[in-house]
């Protein structure tokens, strides 16, 4: 039978802050074992935590990124439980007045674009991690990541695939990416999914039993997840058996699901408003200085793009969905407005060098981009010229006329020798002029080439190749 | 030299006028402890090396013209607040060992003043308790009469105040742990106003309830403590940002005109005769000073021990978590599961009072129970809050006993703990309300014992409370103990 899967999302993000959420100690990804924390990440007795403003800023941004509504009154909660990586036994997190809540964020689907609704966004720690030592049989605590300050942002249950959660997911990492409040690298851990799923029959009027699987890390394996689980559920349903409501844990080299825990073992977290930190109230002047702090969104740039600029959809796309090539993009449309060229440059060039050299990270300013597109444009350098002059650039960044000049690019335009060496080759080849005139155009290629390779660097071929016609007819 | 009642305010005059010299007066106090602790039992660490280095320190402060208030005054310290280098046990198994390695904003903002820590000070475990029985090392006896405990939970810092011992000590008060044993031992202990001074580095007992203060020879000598560590710290986000007057400016003021708002609950059943007389001839007293008397109500009064013990206990619960063996502290031997070694760790490193709370806390917040006892216990708080409100509208301070007896004897009572979470009665509502009192002698019972009365007033107002009891102890005559 056809089953319809019910999915919602827990995406858990590190916020980009310098420190810790409850303390100064650097928030960094890595460093040597417990050498990025402190008592007061640590859970030593006598330390209080102290609210870090700007991962609170941070939160609200992720918020109005996904058009969210912002709770001016806002309070910290604590979730107990018993864990060698939670050193205080509990995480300070938001249970009832989260910062942000009823927020939705656009995904395109097969079937078009899909407003998927953000239940809220709070504001919690990250725990430690633990590494197990299988030969000396010890477990040993790493608290570096204690206290990293952590968004979760849950979904409504909007989602029917796994094709759905994935755009979704990448949508999520976009608009954190363009608020600039998480580096979304999920090798890092620095953004992971929970996914809830149930399945239920087509003419069913309420969802099914849901599973939760946790802790998945990558966008592959919530996709292989959410395709298993729907799998297993069908069969549970298709023999007549019951999904049990249970926290299953993803096996990445089986592609399967296991059960963790069920229902009836839930851990009680004991929550209770955190008497150690003070609830937190905005202001409007405080939100509206956070919204006038946001750069422009992913949205709002194709829009640009498309109205403004000119460009085709495919190719907004293409650089809207990569922060730091649109950052770029719009930081040389700043000093060069030829947005189509730039366009063009930035697609068919640039990215093949990037792909070519294996990174995304841009070695040259997008000035010195501009530059090189605009000589090529104006002829101060050939087509073929300007895209040696780009690979030079991403070997050695230097100034585009520095490379060109360095290498003999530089058109020079010296319509004098123009004329001098078209002469000259003229006078070499009289039975080729002759056949010229004659009507013989196929032959004006040769001249041409003779041409351009005396005059490389002197003028370009669109000027010479005016010249060269002149003179013949 | 003779230590009976000397007060800051006169070893500051001693100090600065060349009388004594800051390694001379640690001497003294230093032997003092060496001949009368053994008997009283207040310290849990005698810091005799560091002591003698701090006054030389202190000495050369104040020749050089700049001593602060309290540079050169000896200090005891109770075991729950964080010393740098110095053993904090918080009178528990569980941190038997435990040598912080940060100091307490509070030790920050004295140590500045070049103060002298004679040591660390007994008390109930994790300051649970009002007896300081429930100390995992010893008991401590109250300096007037040894069969009898010195209240608690910051027993051990009245006891040595109470004994001279020290002049001056500091405790922490979660539901009356200044107050009730300062009562106990016939000293004065003030309880300030709920985030005026900085909890980092007290170890946490009831986040939303504990406040650190001084406990001393008279409400003078808290006004200049209190001075000192108030205010707000970047390191503790409770604290307030409201500036702090001097809590000494309005000493030696007239008292007449002000309104002393009597509540009759505080003076019902359950109070000795013998208190509700003293505690009621002190108002008299106020009102020949030319203070109006006025009669009022409390009616929460009878939900304030359960209100209180729910959300001290729940918090407890909470922060105690956090002691499991893997980071510090004890850790029991012969298990490697996670799971078995917590468990084997918290049964024995905890006592007996301590699982009590941690027990009555766990199960208030666990869900299904959380709206029938944390919640309610919640909306009594904003009861209790209102009812004080109401009060200060009309009045300008509260006087109540400070407990309902004097100091009880070891063999009664402290093993039936719900006769002992009742004997709070007098001192919980104040820090449920977050407000601040003092608590001062005002008589002495039939068997000689101390009484105590407390004065509480509106949040920030420590000025007026400290004016009060100081008007008061003016005029009182004080009986020290024999030792």
């Amino acid at each position: 039978m056809q089953y319809i899967p019910v999915i919602g999302l827990e995406i858990h993000a590190e916020l980009l802050t310098d420190s810790k959420v409850f303390c100064t100690c650097s928030a960094e990804f890595g460093g040597d074992q417990n050498s990025r924390c402190c008592p007061v990440c640590s859970g030593f007795p006598g330390t209080l935590p102290v609210l870090n403003q700007r991962a609170v800023e941070y939160a609200v941004k992720a918020g109005f990124a996904m058009n969210c509504s912002i709770n001016k009154y806002s309070k910290f909660d604590r979730k107990n439980y018993f864990y060698p990586d939670l050193p205080k036994a509990y995480q300070i997190s938001q249970l009832d007045l989260p910062l942000c809540i009823n927020g939705k964020v656009k995904i395109e689907t097969e079937k078009g674009e899909k407003w998927i609704r953000i239940n809220r966004i709070h504001l919690e720690e990250d725990a430690g991690k633990l590494v197990h030592d299988d030969i000396n049989a010890t477990s040993l605590a790493d608290y570096n990541r204690c206290g990293v300050p952590l968004i979760e942002i849950v979904t409504e249950p909007d989602l029917s695939s796994a094709e759905e959660a994935r755009a979704f997911v990448e949508q999520v990492s976009l608009l954190l990416q363009y608020a600039g409040v998480c580096d979304c690298k999920m090798e890092q851990g620095s953004i992971r999914a929970d996914v809830n799923i149930s399945i239920m029959p087509p003419d069913a009027k309420e969802f099914g039993t849901r599973a939760e699987i946790k802790n998945l890390n990558s966008l592959k394996s919530i996709t292989r997840a959410i395709d298993y689980e729907i799998k297993r559920q069908a069969e549970l349903l298709d023999k007549g058996e019951k999904v049990v409501q249970e926290t299953r844990r993803f096996n990445d080299n089986h592609g399967t699901t296991k059960p963790m825990r069920s229902k009836e073992d839930a851990q009680d977290y004991r929550y209770f408003p955190e008497p150690d930190i003070q609830p937190v109230n905005f202001t409007d002047e405080d939100l509206a200085a956070i919204r006038a702090s946001l750069p422009k969104l992913p949205d709002e740039r194709l829009k640009q793009y498309m109205v403004e600029y000119g460009l085709s959809e495919t190719d907004s796309k293409i650089i809207v969905n990569d922060v730091k090539l649109s950052d770029f993009f719009d930081a040389a449309v700043s000093v060069y407005p030829n947005y189509k060229n730039i366009c063009n440059f930035v697609l068919t060039e640039l990215l093949r060098r990037l792909k070519e050299t294996e990174t995304d990270d841009i070695p040259f300013s997008a000035e010195h981009f501009a530059t090189l597109v605009k000589m090529v444009d104006e002829g101060k350098v050939s087509r073929n010229d300007g895209k040696t002059i780009l690979r030079y650039m991403l070997e050695n960044p230097a100034h585009p006329e520095e490379i060109a000049k360095a290498n003999g690019f530089l058109v020079v335009n010296d319509m004098g020798a123009v004329d001098e060496v078209i002469c000259a080759v003229m006078a070499e080849r009289p039975d080729l002029v002759e056949q010229y005139r004659a009507g013989e155009k196929k032959v004006f290629g040769f001249l041409m080439g003779q041409c351009t390779s005396r005059l490389k660097g002197i003028a370009n071929p669109k000027d010479i190749k005016t010249a060269l016609e002149n003179k013949l007819s | 030299m003779d230590f009976q009642n000397l007060t800051v305010k006169d070893l500051r005059a001693k100090l600065d006028q060349k009388e004594i010299s800051a390694p001379e007066l640690t001497k003294a106090y230093l032997e003092r402890i060496s001949e009368k602790d053994p008997l009283v039992k207040s310290f849990i660490t005698v810091c005799e090396d560091s002591a003698l280095e701090q006054a030389e320190a202190a000495q050369w402060r104040i020749d050089a013209g700049e001593a602060a208030p309290l540079t050169g005054i000896p200090f005891g310290i109770k075991d729950n607040i964080c010393t740098q280098g110095v053993k904090t046990t918080c009178a528990s198994k569980m941190l038997e060992d435990f040598v912080p390695p940060y100091q307490a904003t509070v030790m920050e903002k004295l140590c500045g003043q070049d103060i002298v820590m004679l040591g660390k000070l007994n008390m109930d475990e994790f300051a649970m308790g009002g007896s300081t029985a429930t100390s995992y090392f010893a008991k401590t006896v109250n300096p007037y009469d040894s069969s009898k405990v010195p209240g608690g939970s910051s027993g051990g810092s009245a006891a040595c105040v109470s004994a001279s011992m020290a002049p001056v000590a500091l405790g922490s008060d979660t539901g009356g742990s200044i107050r009730q044993p300062a009562s106990f031992c016939g000293v004065t202990g003030l309880k300030p106003t709920y985030s005026s001074v900085s909890r980092f580095g007290l170890v946490a007992f009831a986040s939303s309830l504990d406040q650190i203060g001084p406990i001393a020879n008279s409400a003078y000598d808290c006004g200049i403590v209190f001075n000192s560590i108030c205010g707000f710290d970047p390191h503790d986000g409770t604290t307030s940002r409201h500036p702090h007057g001097d809590a000494l400016s309005l000493i030696g003021q007239s008292v007449a005109g002000l309104k002393i708002a009597v509540p009759k609950e505080f003076f019902e059943a359950g109070i000795d005769d013998e208190v509700k007389e003293s505690v009621y001839a002190a108002v008299k007293a106020y009102e020949a000073m030319g203070a109006k008397a006025v009669e009022v109500s409390m009616p929460s009064l009878k939900y304030a021990i359960p209100a209180y013990y729910l959300i001290s206990s729940a918090e407890a619960s909470s922060n105690l978590s956090r002691y499991d063996g893997i980071k510090y502290g004890y850790r029991a031997q012969g298990e490697d599961d996670y799971n078995a070694l917590i468990r084997k760790t918290r049964d024995e490193g905890f006592g007996t009072e301590v699982k009590r709370r941690i027990l009555l806390g766990t199960y208030a917040l666990a869900s299904g129970y959380y709206d029938a006892y944390y919640k309610k216990a919640l909306y009594l708080k904003g009861k209790i809050r209102e009812e004080y409100n109401a009060i200060f509208k009309e009045c300008d301070v509260m006087v109540t006993p400070t407990a309902p007896s004097t100091a009880f004897g070891f063999d009664e009572g402290i093993s039936d703990p719900a006769k002992m979470y009742l004997a709070d009665i007098c001192t919980v509502t104040v820090n449920i309300a977050g407000l601040p009192a003092i608590s001062t002698p005002c008589g002495y019972g039939k068997n000689g014992m101390p009484i105590g009365m407390s004065i509480v007033g509106k949040a920030f107002d420590e000025a007026r409370i400290i004016q009060m009891a100081d008007a008061f102890e003016r005029d009182f005559k004080r009986v020290a103990p024999v030792l």
